[in-house]
């Protein structure tokens, strides 16, 4: 764990909602010089406590209206190996995200699609073709929203 | 940590109430309502298995209208990239 003070987690909060904030907009909002404010970027991307920057793109505005939460569950574990499966999961390139987690389910997925139709064909030719696939539980996702989380 | 929640639906205003209080919880990182077994998943973003148990306990099980809860702890994650197949 990095050491962080409060000006640190208030910088980080900013860069949370625009990573674009330049270090004078930051000074500025926090009362520091733009070197002052730049130094501390600096410190934040050098010790890794920011990872990286990513663009967030509209899934609606490029024809991508429905996601899909699917819960998995393996039909024959220790059989199929994990890691077959989660190569084959990961390689489908309508699944966002993949998760390994503890609980009902033994993965977790976010699928993306056109519409229900083209989730119907993602389902049917990649998922329910995985190797050592059981159980699959589907959740329409309606609305999200993502926080900023308890920083500082 | 990942909360499945469902909801009790007789009373009409406990979408909006409920997430009105989820959003006041520091600790609460996602929000997504669904339309399927459950009802909404909130994310939940704890130092160890002792603060999430304190959050659970004094932010979850006290938020209105809950009328079942199931976790799934992150194991691992394996992929995301939130790429889209272009």
């Amino acid at each position: 764990m990095i050491e962080l003070d409060e000006t640190d987690r208030q910088i980080l909060a900013i860069l949370v909602e625009d990573a674009t904030t330049s270090a004078g907009a930051l000074g500025r909002k926090l009362g520091l010089s733009q070197s002052a404010a730049w130094r501390r970027v600096k410190r934040l991307h050098d010790t890794g406590v920011i990872a990286g920057r990513r663009v967030d793109l509209d899934r609606e505005a490029l024809g991508f209206g429905v996601t899909v939460f699917l819960g998995v569950k393996l039909a024959t574990k220790g059989r199929v190996s994990l890691e077959d499966f989660e190569r084959a999961v990961a390689a489908i390139p309508e699944v966002q995200t993949v998760h390994h987690v503890l609980g009902l389910y033994d993965y977790r997925l976010r699928v993306v699609a056109r519409d229900l139709s083209d989730f119907e064909r993602v389902l049917r030719r990649r998922i329910m073709t995985l190797p050592g696939v059981g159980d699959v539980e589907a959740n329409v996702l309606l609305s999200e929203e993502r926080r900023p989380g308890p920083l500082g | 940590m990942s909360l499945r929640i469902t909801l009790d639906k007789t009373d009409s205003r406990a979408f909006d109430e409920f997430l009105i209080e989820a959003r006041k919880v520091p600790e609460v990182t996602e929000i997504q309502t669904f339309l399927g077994r459950v009802d909404m998943r909130l994310n939940i973003l704890a130092r160890d298995m002792a603060h999430y148990q304190q959050i659970y306990r004094t932010r979850i099980l006290t938020l209105p209208h809950i009328a079942d809860i199931e976790a799934l702890a992150q194991v691992a994650t394996i992929k995301t990239d939130d790429a889209l197949p272009l």
